[in-house]
């Protein structure tokens, strides 16, 4: 229905294609440019050849931790940007977001729990797991809040409470931290790096999200149908509890795995989809996908970023993502407060 | 058996917690007529239609839809045939009015099916019936109050469904918007539809239904004829008025009693 579609003067043209063929240039660039940057200072010919044949310094470098860097990048980046987009699309509110509905820092609180009693060195297994039981508690609480009536601005109120908690208790288990040394990793770890992180690092992050965002978009439909309210999204035969239900379960997935790798990255979740909205239509659903690409390409940017200001690792991407982000988010709340 | 209704109530009884909202109601929604549903705040003109609607569920009685009981129907069937436009719906994203438009195709879609030749037929021929096809171009947050309605309504439209539910479609439409929406409940009803509207407005009511149930704390007090259901009898005791009425015997005026 393409003729229908581009007939009206007063819609301006479809530039999705476009805007999605530029994010994925900038994630190339990014990617390339996140596996060749690195305080090794190792020539991209030696890397492209320790990369193929593994053999020496650069093979290790390449192999072990440029490639699961980038790779790691995208995998975080594609999570935040997903879960963004499907909150925003469940609570109706661009204000939603992993980090600020507080699903990130109890996520957070999961991993420090399996790092403070030591679970995390038991099996590798455990710190993800332990933040996605996390994730899901938070999620869950807000899934039941918006259940029991809780408006948009009331759920935005209970994250930020939700997240001081989770925030709390972390700094208390860092206060009974048993060492020095764990403390450290905790706080590093808590404000959010790819920095050091292993092959294994990505290997469950991967599937965890990617099971994370099937499960979101197996969601998107009924998204579009709560565009017109929760009655109406029933009536036109969209079991909506299942959709929140997905919705709590995918951003739980996604997040946490996301965080169990990369520690907490805010704000991309709500930057991402805030800015792709006006070129994929405002439509929840066709926000997902974009939404995963966009996050991927900001992270992976942010992250040669700090590498290039700071090279020495001073910068933690979550810094920076929170350094950014921050100010979108009160610029937006703004802005909302001046349309209503 | 109540003359083949569409929609058919069995002495329906429905609460919210212990508080009952509907008591025995018994009615029905016939095809190729408008029916109003009026009565005071409260009256479980809203809970009514959501019985229908299966977003609530009766706690006694029965309710058939196209002669097949309530619970018979799966949730995709029910969606197809009962189309459902909420009181003071609006649109949560500002999406294309044709894209909202096309949301009313969803029960007929597959997931992740674009939408087919028949549902952008569909869509057109909605837009066109609510008076809307001049901005379906337009995004919501670019239209008026009474613009953004009629493009809700033509998505309730869009569904092609046999029965529509609307409730309270003439609250914040001026008096002209109302007088059309009415006339477009009745192109509608024309068609075979079986259209059901609560109202406030007796004299929207009184002119423009085929029939009327007046409800009144969770009882039908009156049904039929609008003429005969808004009697003056019945006026002074639901809502404690009197009214003034056309040669015709529509209301026109309403002064408290």
């Amino acid at each position: 229905m393409a003729s229908v579609a581009t007939t009206s003067p007063s819609v301006p043209r479809d530039h999705s294609r476009t805007v999605t063929l530029v994010l994925f240039a900038v994630l190339a660039a990014a990617f390339a440019a996140s596996f060749l940057i690195g305080p090794a200072g190792i020539s991209p010919g030696a890397l492209f050849a320790g990369l193929l044949d593994g053999h020496g310094a650069a093979g290790v470098i390449a192999r072990e931790i440029r490639l699961p860097r980038a790779a790691l990048g995208v995998v975080v980046g594609a999570a935040l940007g997903a879960s963004g987009a499907a909150l925003q699309g469940l609570f109706r509110n661009p204000l939603a977001e992993p980090g600020v509905t507080g699903v990130t820092s109890s996520a957070g609180l999961g991993a420090v729990i399996a790092l403070y009693f030591g679970l995390a060195a038991e099996s590798a297994v455990l710190l993800p797991a332990f933040a996605i039981a996390g994730a899901l508690l938070s999620a869950g609480i807000l899934y039941l809040l918006s259940r029991a009536g809780a408006g948009a601005m009331a759920l935005v109120l209970a994250g930020v409470a939700i997240a001081s908690l989770a925030t709390a208790l972390t700094a208390l288990a860092l206060s009974l931290a048993p060492n020095p040394y764990a403390m450290t990793e905790m706080v590093r770890w808590m404000m959010g790096s790819l920095q050091d992180r292993t092959a294994l690092d990505l290997y469950f992050a991967a599937p965890l999200v990617a099971a994370g965002v099937l499960v979101l978009l197996s969601a998107a439909r009924g998204l579009d149908a709560l565009t017109l309210g929760e009655e109406a999204a029933s009536s036109l035969g969209v079991n909506v509890a299942s959709v929140r239900g997905r919705v709590v379960l995918g951003v739980a997935l996604a997040t946490g795995a996301a965080t169990a790798a990369a520690g907490a990255v805010s704000f991309v979740g709500l930057v991402v989809p805030h800015v792709l909205r006006r070129f994929y239509g405002y439509r929840p659903a066709r926000l997902i996908a974009p939404s995963a690409l966009g996050g991927a390409a900001l992270v992976t940017v942010a992250d040669v970023a700090i590498r290039l200001v700071a090279p020495d690792g001073q910068l933690l991407l979550g810094v920076l993502t929170a350094m950014l982000g921050a100010p979108f988010f009160l610029w937006l709340i703004l802005r909302l407060r001046r349309e209503t | 058996m109540s003359g083949g209704g569409a929609v058919v109530f069995d002495a329906v009884a429905a609460r919210y917690g212990v508080r009952a909202v509907l008591d025995g109601v018994t009615a029905s929604f016939a095809p190729g007529a408008v029916t109003g549903i009026v009565g005071p705040n409260g009256a479980g003109k809203t809970t009514l239609l959501r019985v229908a609607l299966g977003l609530m569920p009766a706690s006694g009685g029965g309710v058939r839809v196209l002669d097949k009981p309530l619970a018979q129907w799966s949730r995709e069937a029910l969606a197809r045939t009962v189309a459902y436009l909420p009181q003071g719906a609006d649109a949560h994203w500002p999406l294309e009015a044709r894209e909202l438009v096309a949301l009313g195709r969803m029960p007929h879609r597959p997931a992740f099916a674009p939408l087919s030749d028949a549902d952008a037929l569909a869509v057109e021929a909605a837009l066109a019936r609510a008076d809307a096809a001049q901005f379906a171009a337009r995004r919501m947050n670019e239209l008026s109050a009474g613009e953004r309605a009629r493009v809700l309504f033509a998505r309730a439209l869009a569904t092609g469904a046999p029965v529509l539910l609307a409730d309270e479609p003439a609250a914040y439409l001026d008096a002209a918007h109302q007088l059309r929406l009415m006339d477009l409940l009745r192109e509608e009803a024309a068609r075979g539809t079986a259209v059901a509207v609560t109202l406030h407005d007796l004299s929207l009511a009184s002119r423009h239904c085929d029939q009327v149930i007046v409800l009144s704390g969770g009882r039908v007090v009156a049904a039929g004829a609008p003429d005969a259901a808004l009697s003056d009898a019945v006026l002074a005791e639901v809502f404690g008025i009197a009214v003034e009425r056309t040669a015709g015997g529509a209301v026109v005026a309403q002064r408290r009693i």
